[in-house]
């Protein structure tokens, strides 16, 4: 490293395909585990979460209208531009949590993997959660899983990479957009996805990634009224009543997992529409 | 020429009703320690003197159902569990026509609906998950096979045995046991189907009724012996009892309000469409979360639809419900009433046109004169608040665009409807629908192989089909 500087990166928001600050201009130090200094993030404010619903909202008809072959190749698309800067993020990783290399080469992995089993979700689930009903009359009667609409992830504070992608890809593979808040500790991985995601024909707004607190944020987000669904799988378990009670209002649909791969992930934020129409000429 | 029908009332000496009833908990009844009348919404004469559940009566009521889940009905093969449930069906079916008169008398639903439709419904929804029971798992892809334990389920008075059936039904298929609380005004006949247990043999304390108010309703939801809570009521209330059980480890499904919209494109069969509307809107009196209680009309034909359909309108005959010939009951109750009368005058005093049919109606008994709002705009209450009465509000519409916009302009998202010559059309804007029910060319059909339930603040969850059951089954998500 003698005689030339590093260059550092800047790691900012992704709202709506775009890297702002935080409005807020507030930044937060995110060390690695030995307490080396290794960027300041932003520190995400109520405004930064409701100007990301605002991106989700407007992408959402559009990636819902997506077809499920062609949402199912960009998730696939973000796998093949994560496989391909493995070592980056591996890295990254182990800065952060103190991962060995093979560990954190491992996390890379299995969040690639993963993002190609939802990939391949996207136009299968649909017929297996879906159903032709036999009503008792002359009707046609079919009921079909559609996407919730935005949703909101609350990323685990560890795995910041395969914690974050667990969260994310099941939310979007049905057409749903996501607004994700990623690990309060360890943002870096989920920042740096957002570069991934950016090369990966994803529309702008589909996927917003925020970097900050638990504390702070997660209360906002359970209360947005325009939000329709939340993952907070990455909240400790004794906030979980507070969060849901402050859902209420919307009623909005809240889930917590404990397995990175289910098809329940996906379903959790999908509502079920039934169709009736007579049969007859 | 003048139609005149004559009467033609069903007679009431099928059904006995007992002066006073108790709770029916672990296979026996139960004295009360204090009761509240049950009314006939029509007459306003006192059915039946009935058992304010306390929280002590709850809680027996919890214990046996604990009881029953954890000696016998768990123990039970599947096979076992549905024949029991086949059973339950086919005594409902040959008491139908008891069930079909009580059911009209405590609730003031006209008898053609109540012998049609509630009914055998309700013994269809227990024909069909009693042969879900041995063939859990393969129901689908989001569940285990494992039931809750003791569910504890609240349910409306606008279809009081249906409403039994939509959640008895499943529970027991899926192998958990049942605390019931029946609306406070239509208590009967969830108490005739304790007897329907009885007479099925049913282990004791699998399916345990306690009759009672709000303060009864609040007393399940809280106790802590029960793993999960079925609510069908205003969205309201819902919330309430979402907010209760946030913190807790219990399961939540809601089925809630509705402001349907019923929209209807400039291609429709007028005809047809007219009936769907009135079918939409004034069935059960407009009781009915899923209601077309919002008519969006294409500018085009909107003249044609509403001399139409107040020409029909006209021959909506009110009254006695017992009357075979009776197409509009018995608003449910004096409170249901007045709370109709309240956003029937916040619509005048908006400004939107108020028309009701000029229908003779009786001295005694709670009734409203079907009725429609033109010139409703979004802004105004009728056109946002659920009304749950026989009052349909009237927009317009020139583009295709803009009827979904306003189709979708609403918390709710439990119904709509769609009349259209147009298949494609049909198609787009099922898709476009924010509902969980579409009707297409027809409107108020319900199935129990057909999954029912809302989206937004509509409700979580469906009830009926392969969806339904796993509301009732663990799921992976917390």
């Amino acid at each position: 490293m003698s005689g030339r500087l590093e260059v550092m990166k800047t790691y900012k928001l992704y709202i709506n395909g775009a890297f702002p600050r935080t409005e807020s201009g507030r930044s937060y130090e995110i060390t690695s585990n030995k307490g080396e200094f290794l960027a300041n993030a932003c520190l995400a404010s109520r405004k930064d979460l409701r100007d990301a619903v605002v991106a989700a909202r407007a992408a959402q008809p559009g990636w819902a209208k997506a077809t499920a072959y062609n949402r199912g190749q960009i998730l696939y698309r973000i796998a093949e531009m994560l496989e391909g800067r493995s070592d980056q993020f591996a890295q990254e990783i182990s800065l952060q949590t103190g991962a060995s290399a093979k560990e954190s080469l491992q996390e890379v992995s299995d969040s690639v993997d993963l993002l190609v089993w939802y990939a391949g979700w996207s136009d299968k689930l649909p017929s297996l959660a879906g159903s032709t009903n036999p009503v008792s009359g002359p009707f046609y009667n079919f009921t079909v899983p559609e996407a919730l609409g935005v949703v909101g992830a609350i990323a685990p504070i560890d795995k910041p990479l395969l914690g974050f992608v667990a969260a994310i890809a099941p939310i979007l593979v049905s057409g749903n957009t996501a607004v994700a808040l990623a690990s309060s500790t360890a943002p870096l991985s989920a920042i740096s996805f957002a570069e991934v995601v950016a090369t990966s024909d994803l529309p702008n707004g589909v996927l917003n990634i925020l970097s900050g607190q638990q504390n702070e944020l997660a209360p906002w987000f359970a209360s947005h009224m325009d939000i329709d669904g939340l993952d907070i799988s990455g909240l400790p378990v004794d906030q979980h009543g507070a969060i849901k009670e402050a859902g209420v209002e919307n009623l909005k649909r809240i889930s917590a997992f404990t397995k990175s791969s289910e098809p329940g992930r996906i379903l959790a934020f999908m509502e079920a529409k039934t169709v009736w129409h007579p049969i007859g000429n | 020429m003048n139609f005149e029908y004559a009467a033609a009332p069903e007679s009431r000496s099928v059904v006995k009703i007992d002066p006073v009833y108790g709770h029916f908990i672990n296979g026996k009844w139960v004295n009360g320690s204090a009761h509240f009348n049950s009314i006939n919404p029509a007459t306003e004469e006192v059915l039946s003197s009935i058992a304010l559940g306390s929280t002590a009566d709850v809680d027996a009521a919890v214990k046996a159902a604990r009881n029953a889940f954890d000696k016998s009905w768990s123990k039970l093969s599947g096979r076992e569990r549905g024949k029991y449930l086949f059973r339950i069906a086919r005594i409902m079916q040959e008491r139908a026509r008891e069930f079909a008169v009580l059911e009209t008398l405590d609730n003031g639903k006209p008898i053609r609906e109540s012998r049609d439709v509630d009914v055998p419904l309700a013994a269809a929804h227990f024909f069909y998950h009693a042969g879900w029971a041995d063939k859990l798992e393969y129901a689908g892809v989001e569940t285990t096979t494992t039931p809750h334990g003791v569910v504890g389920q609240i349910i409306p008075w606008n279809f009081p045995l249906l409403m039994l059936a939509w959640k008895v039904a499943p529970a027991l298929a899926t192998g958990n046991t049942v605390v019931l609380k029946p609306a406070e005004t239509t208590s009967l006949t969830a108490l005739l189907f304790a007897q329907v247990c009885q007479q099925a043999g049913l282990p004791d304390g699998v399916v345990n009724i306690v009759t009672g108010d709000g303060s009864t309703g609040s007393a399940i939801v809280n106790h802590p012996g029960i793993d999960k809570i079925a609510f069908t009521g205003s969205t309201e209330v819902g919330k309430l009892i979402a907010r209760a059980v946030a913190s807790t480890n219990k399961s939540l499904t809601l089925e809630l309000g509705g402001k349907g919209a019923n929209i209807v494109f400039g291609d429709a069969a007028i005809d047809e469409t007219v009936e769907g509307i009135v079918n939409g809107i004034f069935f059960n009196q407009g009781h009915v979360c899923c209601a077309g209680s919002r008519l969006i009309l294409q500018e085009s034909i909107a003249d044609e639809v509403l001399e139409k359909l107040k020409r029909r309108m006209d021959k909506i005959r009110v009254g006695d419900p017992l009357d075979k010939n009776t197409d509009l009951g018995a608003i449910n109750s004096a409170e249901q009433l007045a709370k109709i009368r309240e956003l029937t005058a916040a619509g005048e005093a908006e400004g939107a046109g108020r028309w009701s049919t000029n229908c003779v109606m009786p001295d005694k008994g709670f009734w409203f004169a079907p009725t429609i709002f033109t010139g409703v705009t979004q802004a105004h209450r009728i056109a946002r608040e659920e009304i749950f009465g026989p009052v349909l509000s009237v927009l317009t519409f020139r583009t295709p665009a803009e009827a979904i916009e306003k189709a979708n302009n609403t918390p709710f998202g439990l119904s709509a409807g769609i009349w259209s010559e147009k298949g494609s059309n049909i198609l787009w804007a099922t898709q476009q629908l924010r509902a969980g029910v579409i009707w297409a060319n027809t409107f108020n059909k319900f199935d129990p192989t057909s999954p029912f339930g809302g989206y937004k603040e509509s409700g979580w969850g469906r009830e009926g089909g392969r969806h339904g059951l796993s509301a009732y089954l663990k799921g992976s998500a917390k």
